[in-house]
């Protein structure tokens, strides 16, 4: 089967890109990391990938809030493609400061260009946190790419200050409970998860932003892009997840990301 | 125009941090604070435009309100606080960015922020609030209601080069020189300087001075390291030896290389260490320490000091993998009424080191997995900051030799008035006015250009672009590009130089220390290619001259002269040294241990030095990379502290994995320095192995933080603690492979105690037989390794119980054996559990392996002839707690062979039994976790 070309996109600053392209590759798809520089100049165009993957980190040092300039550039200089891409179905997967871009740009949950309802901001500790979490990709949730893997359970850091999912009102809260909603923070424990897991409920650390509904990841209307805050590529083989609660790796997640893509 | 832009996040966690440190700082009555961030724009645009600049990036519409074109309303007291002019401003610069990217026209902006205090606040409780948790005096600014907004002048291009005559000065004016300049040469080093000068028949320029100067400085040349030293040692039975030392740098490196394993790369040669990981790729290894910036600005002090260390790595062509931080701190719930003046709160420090160290290091995406906090009265004036850093590179990609006509590069972050005499600041020792003097040797990094270098050099490394490669840390382009072309000489134009700001002379250019700078010296031809690199990632790159081959150095300003050396002078000029040590080690003592009940084992678990650093760790990235193994805290509950760091690194194949550990034990040194050191290498080697690491492939660095080497009794203990070191590598077959002195740390003439990092380098063959302390399963049997001693002198207990032990445990002569043995059982996945005895000893080792595990365990004290207290306390090197299936009994009985005795076992039972002593497994947890003794 041909190994679809997938392109991470990488900005000053940008991290886990390497991770992110490891992970791409186990799951079978081809990665091409590109800087942004690169696509400006047109060296590199996302008409000739089959999926986006926006990595974690601190593009541009977040100086203006997490994600904020890279955000700017997308709709500056982007948002025609990145209109085109979805409107052919390509799936576009953000990451922690991948996610917040997602946001920030407007592309999460979107439409681009519509006043923003939904941000992630400084989380409730008030502090940068890193610790493994159990999320749940919810059967609920309207991506079609995503579905393949509807109801599975991931164990995988969180490394963020700003991870914290708030919205503007109770209606934006409504709409993304309409199937918008990709991942939630399961409660933490040291047991084998059950059958019927139990949601984080906003306590801290099992929810470790205070995210409301306990949100980790959301999609936009449409369903082909997907955020969130936690990195599932840093559980992609056995070895790197500690011992504690159970919960499955990260590779399924991006196998469906790949599999959306052919 | 100038427009002020206030955005504001009424929910600001950062306001709420503040209301719950005030009481810490003795203000009870402030009730809430609000945070906004504010902007001053100036430029050719309309408030059309900048209220769409501002709604695309500034304001975040969910959470933040804005005032464009005005003052947010105050409520309550209003403090501003700003960046003093010319430091980093980096919200700024982005800014400014976004408007370019945007389309609009050229703007400037500064930054400032404001707080508004509510509750009855005084006066006072203004000032100490502010003083003490929202603006640092020697970075920042600020003032009750608004600052004016201060844009950095555009000052004229300031090319004065001044002659600073030497020519018939005597002795005391020639030290009076010295010191007005910060240069820190002694009579000797500036009488050297005056006749190279009068032999020349000129005066020496303002920039030759401080390049000597930086050259020469402790920091730079280890002048203490290099002297001749004459000890007289008082042992700890009276007797009186004298001995002669030639040099404490060569006694470290002789045994290196009278060692030389295969497995090393490069020792001491170079930024950092290398020793090989496998066939295809290098691990390079360096600590550095960054103690008195940390001490006036902690953030931007401990900020730099990653940064610095990572470029170490990135200077021997390594692509850096992780981070590693020992912190040395005064106790945070120090007096107020004792702490000297001009002098931080320990907290404070610990607080701006701990985000410094979490902010640079997980920006870059590194993974800060090993390190340790200590806290100890000694340190409240002199925090100690240990940053290291492990890099990675393909086996034998690292050039070293410029060529003559090779252009002399410079990479990365422009140039400032930043800290300019790093170097010789870090040669001195401080005192409640050292602020004002040296405010400018304080920086802010910028970890994004930095990490621009890291992805730059990586390919230029395997694209073969350069022949040789410097990173530009202390005394800046003075010395990296003075060492790069030691054996050539160099032509150097520092009209080439980009610049924060106008205005800097050409010798503060050729001497800042500003941040993110790497030197290369590339062939003509690569050029182009390296200026497509460098586009691609956003690094700024700067043509600054030639290798020339004329051995001298030659640095102009446009055809003004600023600098004519010859490169033998400037390298071998500087006198050596000749040092008097004295060192007496504390006599023994026989004391009374008293019987110990649960609330002392609780005591121990509460202590500063051994409860758990969780708050610290988790604001560090461990996870990135994807790497990581065996991280900081592990078990069920992750709250278990991990021996070492395990590490796959990303890109390897294998199953090999790098362990990262360390060994510091600085209350020993008091009583005897020779065996603090050897108890330092001995921790750092237990540690590596208790997760699996083979002890015969271990590399260590040293790092010694001392007072003044010039009074004889700090200097007698650097060199018995040479001494421990150069024994304890041959008793350990472990090669130094790189090290870093800090000399000084006093202040007001206290120096700190003399502190030992040993960081050890090692492998685990099989990262699948890597193993922690919390593994263990019910009915494991526990086993003991190694024995006790009743020696109690520099232990946590002698401490915490003031006990006044003086005698210290006698470190062992062939330690080698048990180590193997212990790794043979691990090795051959026999072991669920292991833990080293440290601080603490037995009891807290058990202790913590039944917190990470949430099991309980059941001992007999084995006892060696001693009381059980003394058992369950003493510090006795080469001791571990292994767990393993009762079902493998006989075959790990058969490995151990006599190092190892069956203890006990792991049980379902909710409590820690040390013999007859029984600790409920929670109020051990609480103890460990909140400091809370029940």
């Amino acid at each position: 089967m041909s190994r679809p070309p997938v392109l991470i996109l990488h900005a000053s600053g940008t991290n886990r890109d390497e991770e992110a392209a490891q992970a791409i590759r186990l799951a079978g798809g081809h990665p091409r990391i590109a800087h942004v520089n690169e696509l400006r100049s047109g060296a590199v165009r996302i008409a000739d990938y089959a999926s986006v993957l926006l990595p974690g980190g601190f593009s541009y040092g977040d100086a203006l809030g997490a994600g904020g300039r890279l955000a700017l550039e997308l709709r500056t200089w982007f948002s025609d493609e990145l209109a085109l891409a979805a409107e052919n179905g390509k799936p576009m997967l953000g990451i922690c400061n991948g996610f917040q871009v997602l946001v920030k740009a407007g592309l999460l949950p979107g439409p681009m260009g519509e006043p923003r309802s939904v941000t992630l901001t400084e989380n409730a500790e008030g502090r940068f946190e890193c610790r493994w979490v159990t999320l749940r990709v919810e059967s609920a949730c309207r991506s079609g790419w995503l579905g393949a893997i509807g109801g599975m359970t991931i164990r995988c850091p969180v490394a963020h200050g700003e991870g914290r999912v708030a919205v503007a009102d109770p209606s934006t809260a409504a709409r993304l409970e309409d199937g918008l909603v990709a991942f939630r923070y399961l409660a933490d424990g040291p047991r084998p998860i059950s059958n019927d897991p139990v949601l984080a409920g906003g306590v801290y650390p099992a929810n470790p932003n205070g995210s409301v509904n306990d949100i980790a990841g959301i999609c936009d209307d449409g369903g082909t892009i997907v955020g969130l805050m936690p990195h599932p590529e840093d559980h992609v083989f056995d070895w790197q997840r500690p011992s504690g609660p159970e919960g499955g790796s990260g590779l399924p997640l991006f196998e469906a990301f790949v599999a959306g893509a052919r | 125009m100038t427009v002020r832009i206030d955005v504001t996040a009424p929910d600001d966690p950062r306001g709420a941090h503040v209301v719950a440190n005030a009481p810490l700082v003795g203000v009870s009555a402030l009730t809430a604070c609000r945070v906004t961030r504010v902007h001053h724009v100036d430029g050719d645009v309309t408030l059309e435009q900048l209220t769409e600049l501002c709604d695309q990036v500034l304001v975040d519409p969910v959470v933040d309100v804005r005032v464009v074109d005005g003052v947010t309303p105050h409520e309550g007291r209003a403090v501003e606080v700003a960046l003093m002019p010319g430091a980093t401003d980096t919200d700024a610069r982005e800014l400014e960015q976004a408007a370019r990217n945007m389309g609009l026209p050229e703007i400037r902006v500064v930054t400032a922020r404001r707080y508004d205090l509510l509750g009855e606040l005084s006066d006072a409780d203004v000032a100490t609030i502010t003083r003490r948790l929202l603006a640092n005096d020697t970075i920042e600014i600020w003032t009750e209601g608004e600052l004016p907004a201060e844009f950095a002048g555009v000052a004229e291009a300031d090319v004065r080069v001044e002659p600073v005559p030497l020519e018939g000065l005597s002795g005391d004016e020639l030290l009076r020189l010295s010191h007005d300049r910060v240069l820190s040469l002694d009579l000797t080093e500036m009488e050297a300087i005056q006749q190279h000068f009068a032999a020349e028949g000129r005066h020496p320029r303002d920039a030759e001075l401080e390049t000597l100067a930086q050259t020469w400085s402790e920091h730079c040349v280890h002048k203490t390291f290099r002297a001749m030293i004459e000890l007289t040692h008082t042992a700890a039975d009276g007797t009186v030896t004298h001995s002669h030392h030639d040099g404490l740098l060569a006694a470290l490196r002789s045994v290196t290389e009278e060692l030389d394993p295969p497995w090393l790369r490069s020792a001491f040669v170079d930024d950092a260490g290398i020793v090989a990981f496998d066939g295809e790729f290098d691990l390079a290894f360096k600590v550095e320490t960054h103690n008195h910036p940390s001490a006036l600005e902690p953030f931007g002090g401990a900020n730099t000091g990653v940064g610095g260390v990572v470029r170490d790595v990135i200077g021997v062509s390594a692509r850096p993998i992780a981070c590693t931080d020992v912190l040395c701190f005064g106790p945070a719930d120090l007096p107020e009424d004792r702490l000297p003046e001009g002098v931080l709160h320990p907290r404070r420090i610990r607080d701006g080191v701990v985000a410094g160290i979490g902010d640079y290091g997980n920006k870059l995406g590194l993974p800060t997995v090993n390190g340790a906090v200590l806290y100890d009265e000694g340190y409240t004036a002199n925090p100690l900051v240990y940053c290291g850093a492990l890099g990675i590179l393909p086996h034998g990609s690292h050039p070293t030799e410029p060529q003559v006509d090779d252009r002399i590069i410079s990479l990365g972050g422009r140039v400032g008035r930043d800290g300019i005499h790093g170097a010789t600041f870090s040669s001195a020792g401080m005192d409640a006015s050292t602020v004002d003097h040296v405010g400018s040797a304080v920086q802010i990094g910028d970890p994004i250009t930095e990490k621009g270098l890291i992805e730059v050099i990586s390919r230029a490394r395997d694209d073969q672009l350069y022949h040789a490669i410097t990173d530009c840390g202390a005394g800046g382009f003075s010395s990296s590009i003075g060492e790069m072309g030691e054996k050539l000489g160099v032509d150097v134009d520092l009209s080439a130089v980009p610049l924060k700001y106008p205005g800097l002379q050409p010798w503060e250019i050729w001497l800042s220390e500003a941040q993110e700078r790497i030197v290369i010296a590339v062939p003509p031809g690569s050029i182009a290619d390296l200026e497509a690199l460098c586009a691609a990632w956003d690094v700024e790159i700067t043509d600054l001259g030639t290798f020339t081959g004329s051995a001298r150095l030659v640095v102009r300003y446009g055809e003004t002269p600023v600098v004519d050396l010859p490169m033998d002078f400037l390298h071998d000029g500087i006198p050596r040294r000749e040092m008097r040590a004295v060192w007496a080690d504390t006599a023994p003592n026989n004391i009374e241990v008293p019987p110990l009940d649960a609330s002392h084992v609780l005591r121990l678990l509460a202590h500063p030095n051994v409860a758990s650093n969780e708050d610290i760790i988790r604001r560090y990235d461990h996870e990135v990379r994807g790497g990581t193994v065996v991280r900081p805290y592990v078990g069920p509950e992750a709250d278990g502290p991990a021996d070492a760091a395990v590490l796959k690194p990303l890109g390897t194949v294998g199953t090999k994995a790098v362990v990262l550990s360390n060994g510091i034990c600085p209350a020993v040194g008091h009583h005897d320095p020779y065996a603090m050191a050897l108890l330092a290498m001995d921790e750092a080697v237990r540690n590596l192995v208790a997760v699996g690491g083979d002890p015969d492939q271990v590399a260590v660095l040293d790092n010694f933080c001392w007072g003044d080497p010039t009074k004889p009794d700090r200097l007698g203990s650097l060199v018995r603690a040479v001494q421990g070191c150069t024994e304890g590598a041959r008793r350990y077959a472990m090669p130094f492979i790189s090290g870093k002195d800090s000399l000084f740390n006093e202040f007001d003439g206290n120096a700190i105690p003399g502190t030992l990092l040993i960081s050890a380098l090692g492998l685990v063959p099989d990262l699948h037989r890597a193993i922690d302390s919390a593994g263990m399963a019910v009915d494991d049997d526990v086993w003991f390794v190694g024995e006790h001693q009743a020696a109690l002198g520099g232990s946590l207990a002698s401490e915490a119980f003031d006990l006044g032990a003086t005698t210290v445990p006698t470190p062992l002569v062939d330690p080698l054996p048990r180590y193997r043995a212990v790794h043979a059982a691990i090795a051959a996945g026999l072991v669920s559990a292991a833990h080293d005895c440290s601080d603490g000893g037995l009891a807290v080792a058990v202790a913590e392996m039944a917190i990470a595990a949430r099991l309980g365990v059941a001992i007999d004290v084995p006892a060696d002839g001693l009381d059980a207290a003394t058992a369950l306390i003493n510090e006795a090197p080469g001791r571990l707690v292994l767990t393993a299936s009762p079902a493998d009994r006989s075959v790990v009985s058969s490995i151990l062979r006599e190092h190892g005795r069956r203890i006990g076992s792991v049980t379902a039972d909710d409590s820690i039994h040390l013999g007859e002593l029984v600790v409920p497994l929670d109020a051990a947890v609480l103890a460990n976790t909140n400091g809370v003794v029940v």
